[in-house]
């Protein structure tokens, strides 16, 4: 899995975002085993105390479970995950509409312009 | 958990000059800590202090309970900004060396990571570049299965590649019970394996906190915090 982990803002919260998209992508399926944290903490190149608190957090919303044994998993709820992935459209759409909103478009005409391309993609 | 250094109000003066003053710390362990400063803010004196080095002038500095002294070598492996090891050595040479001096020594994770770094075993000190020298001391206290490390500027005059693979052998060598203190300029490069940063300024601590705190409340890196703190 690719990392793209920049400075400017919290590491274990990109650590969270990134690990949430490869669960939405389908590179990890549901009920995957997790790698170890240390094995993601240098993959990413983190601190794997890092690594761990974002793990944590992500067992604390039910993406991820743990067996106390055999280590973790990607939760086997598929509803949990369709779920997530709806919150995911929705952030990138309300990110989009922000964007369009700057560039002085009304909700309408953004409508219009999406539908526009829509078609044009079917030709 | 207890913690691994504990410098209780330390002031270091060289003649007149105050190097140190009232420095308060407390490290856990199983951190990785950035020590930074502009250059005469203290550093390689704090790490020259820990490793008994130098003694202060006024206060206490406690490693897992204990002074700097004999004891505290044991457990604590540290990198010093200048090269000590004998020139005419070759790296077999020094590795047999680390391994009669200290008992936690690790000879066969020594090897590995020379050969990672295609550093020939026979090649003497005195003929390699100054970047490869760094390699091999900083392999050599890595090796170590220590508590406590103190890293003096260890990767200066390393190669970007080969930094990568410095940082990436620290964090998989990363150990629950072990601290590890780096002091360094190349903050970008480091700053996204630490948990911890330090910032000295003339000789006092101006601020300790975790890495992602300070980006949630300042909103930037600790490289551009540093540039803004700092700024001549």
């Amino acid at each position: 899995m690719q990392w793209h982990i920049d400075s400017e803002r919290p590491v274990y919260i990109q650590l969270i975002e990134q690990i949430q998209s490869s669960i939405i992508s389908g590179y990890f399926n549901p009920g995957d085993k997790v790698p170890s944290v240390r094995d993601l903490a240098a993959q990413a190149g983190v601190n794997p105390n890092t690594m761990q608190k974002s793990l944590v957090e992500l067992e604390r919303i039910g993406l991820v479970h743990t067996n106390r044994t055999k280590g973790r998993y990607i939760t086997s709820d598929t509803e949990v995950i369709k779920k997530l992935k709806i919150e995911s459209a929705n952030n990138i759409t309300m990110d989009f509409l922000d964007n369009m909103k700057k560039l002085g478009f009304s909700k309408e005409e953004t409508l219009k312009i999406i539908k526009k391309i829509v078609e044009e993609i079917k030709e | 958990m207890s913690h691994i250094l504990e410098c209780k109000s330390i002031t270091k003066k060289y003649s007149g000059f105050t190097a140190l003053s009232d420095v308060n710390l407390t490290l856990e362990r199983g951190r990785i800590i950035g020590l930074l400063g502009p250059n005469g803010s203290g550093k390689t004196t704090l790490l020259k202090l820990i490793n008994g080095l130098l003694v202060p002038d006024s206060g206490k500095i406690e490693i897992d309970g204990i002074e700097p002294g004999v004891q505290t070598k044991k457990v604590v492996s540290y990198l010093p900004e200048k090269t000590y090891l004998a020139e005419w050595m070759t790296v077999n040479q020094v590795v047999e060396f680390f391994k009669d001096f200290y008992e936690d020594f690790d000879v066969q994770k020594a090897f590995k990571m020379l050969e990672d770094l295609n550093i020939n075993k026979n090649q003497k000190l005195k003929t390699m570049s100054k970047g490869t020298k760094e390699k091999v001391q900083l392999i050599l206290v890595m090796s170590r299965e220590a508590d406590l490390y103190c890293l003096d500027e260890p990767i200066g005059g390393v190669d970007p590649a080969s930094r990568d693979y410095i940082l990436n052998t620290i964090i998989s060598n990363y150990r629950e019970n072990s601290t590890i203190l780096i002091s360094t300029h190349l903050i970008a490069d480091i700053e996204k394996v630490l948990d911890e940063v330090i910032f000295l300024k003339e000789s006092t601590v101006l601020f300790h906190s975790s890495v992602d705190d300070v980006r949630v409340n300042e909103g930037k890196s600790i490289d551009a915090l540093f540039r803004e703190v700092f700024k001549c």
